[in-house]
């Protein structure tokens, strides 16, 4: 099976070393440096964070290049950068500059719409956004090393956050108890191949890390992904859209590592500032969700 | 054979399935009062910078200092950066337990990053060994006994109390290098 072959685990190596991490949405070498600083284990860049997206529209396409220059030569950890769901050139390019990691993340205005990138060629891993088994699974076979739950990005709002998170690791408990037999149609209603179908039936877990994105705040937003089940998490427009970046970057990063320490996390939580302002998401246009993006 | 897991951040799942397969009992530590009831360490891959943000905002830097001057440490990538005397690209604080010096992604970003077959020297068996290099730190000099090299820079050290390793043993089946670490705890 090419998911064990030493590319693959290579790819899934660099995202086995992020995990237990934050990884951090950045625009610009500064943004990067406050990142690091707090204990980021990896940034990610992007032109736009999510609810600046959000706020001025327009098509939001990967970041200028001279700015992720900028970012790799200010961290010495690991730099990652989105492209758009589907374009394969623009994935071609982060690859040509060496990031560490690809987002092809539906934050990004969708460049095809019925088909994403050929992972599988890549030397570079990437990570892709799920919003259930079936999603995540039909990544991992065009080569994603790496699954998040998307949330909704640039909401505040941790509750799409939760129901992704919750329906994958309930489809998988659910396939850990099938019989072989049901296998089969298990995977036509997932949409997945059926060799994935059958490893999550078999270990109950993905073959790739899985982490949580799109929705996180607080510090304990960010304890409640890990305790739901994501390996890390990644925190866009709740650090830079907050009153006091620097201090909730720090918070967030402590609370994601004990976030099974009730007592750690109400330390984290303290003296914070304002957290970003949230969106009650049945107030967002069916049209302007970003999770719906992805095929 | 209580062995801890540094668990701030990186692998160190991987590292707490590979004690388990050697016999240990691994024990995830995160605080000062779970160091105390470990008799070995291991400081897992990971971002050695996040690593020791973490310690400090936990207070762990001091109490792994003085745990490493009793107890045996196994660092592993990241945790080799952490336990080394002197870390380059860029220069950083580390626990200075073994005379070492390493170079912070050394062969390159995650495109250099590769699983190679090497030599080794001392595990016993296999001559070969699989190594998974993940941006993995160079070694630029060690005082330690070299057991295995790659491209002409050690990967695996031994300082007879402690180890070191530039690799990922944790990412293979291969359980040689975690069974010479219990071998120490013993």
């Amino acid at each position: 099976m090419s998911y064990l072959d030493n590319n693959f685990r290579v790819k899934i190596g660099l995202a086995e070393m992020l995990k237990g991490g934050v990884i951090m949405d950045v625009t610009n070498a500064e943004q990067a440096a406050i990142a690091e600083k707090a204990g980021a284990c990896a940034v990610m860049a992007l032109e736009r964070v999510p609810s600046d997206i959000r706020r001025d529209g327009g098509v939001a396409r990967m970041s200028a290049i001279s700015k992720i220059r900028e970012i790799m030569a200010t961290v010495s950890i690991p730099v990652m950068a989105k492209c758009r769901i589907g374009h394969f050139v623009e994935a071609n390019v982060l690859e040509a500059l060496e990031v560490d990691y690809i987002d092809e993340s539906e934050v990004l205005t969708p460049a095809d719409e019925e088909f994403h990138i050929d992972k599988r060629g890549y030397k570079v891993p990437f990570v892709c956004g799920c919003r259930n088994l079936g999603e995540a699974l039909r990544r991992i076979a065009e080569g994603a090393a790496m699954i998040r739950t998307k949330g909704e990005a640039g909401s505040g709002n941790i509750v799409e956050a939760v129901r992704h998170m919750r329906t994958v690791v309930r489809e998988m408990k659910q396939l850990t108890v099938l019989g072989h037999e049901e296998l089969v149609a298990a995977a036509k209603n997932l949409q997945a191949p059926l060799e994935l179908v059958e490893y999550v039936h078999e270990h109950g877990k993905l073959p790739v890390p899985n982490f949580s994105a799109g929705g996180v705040a607080t510090p304990a937003d960010a304890a409640l992904c890990r305790l739901l089940g994501a390996e890390a998490v990644f925190v866009g427009s709740g650090i830079y859209k907050s009153s006091d970046p620097e201090k909730r970057a720090k918070a967030i990063v402590k609370a994601c590592t004990n976030y099974n320490d009730a007592k750690a996390v109400l330390e984290a939580s303290e003296e914070l500032g304002d957290a970003m302002p949230g969106l009650e998401i049945s107030k967002i246009p069916e049209g302007e969700l970003l999770q719906t993006r992805g095929w | 054979m209580r062995v801890g897991v540094l668990a701030l951040q990186g692998d160190f799942e991987a590292h707490m399935k590979a004690l388990k397969r050697v016999g240990a009992e691994p024990v995830e530590v995160r605080t000062a009062a779970e160091l105390d009831t470990v008799r070995g360490l291991i400081i897992p891959g990971g971002e050695s910078t996040t690593m020791l943000k973490l310690m400090g905002y936990y207070e762990l830097f001091e109490p792994l200092r003085a745990f490493g001057g009793q107890r045996p440490v196994f660092g592993t990538c990241a945790g080799a950066i952490l336990i080394a005397s002197e870390v380059l690209n860029p220069s950083q604080a580390s626990l200075n337990l073994v005379d070492l010096t390493v170079e912070r992604n050394g062969y390159g970003r995650q495109l250099d990053s590769r699983v190679v077959s090497v030599t080794q020297y001392g595990l016993g068996g296999d001559p070969e060994v699989e190594v998974v290099l993940i941006r993995a730190p160079i070694v630029r000099r060690t005082g330690g006994q070299v057991l295995a090299s790659y491209l002409d820079s050690p990967i695996l050290v031994d300082y007879g109390r402690h180890m070191a390793a530039t690799f990922h043993p944790e990412l293979t089946d291969d359980t040689r290098v975690h069974k010479l670490f219990l071998s120490k705890v013993n």
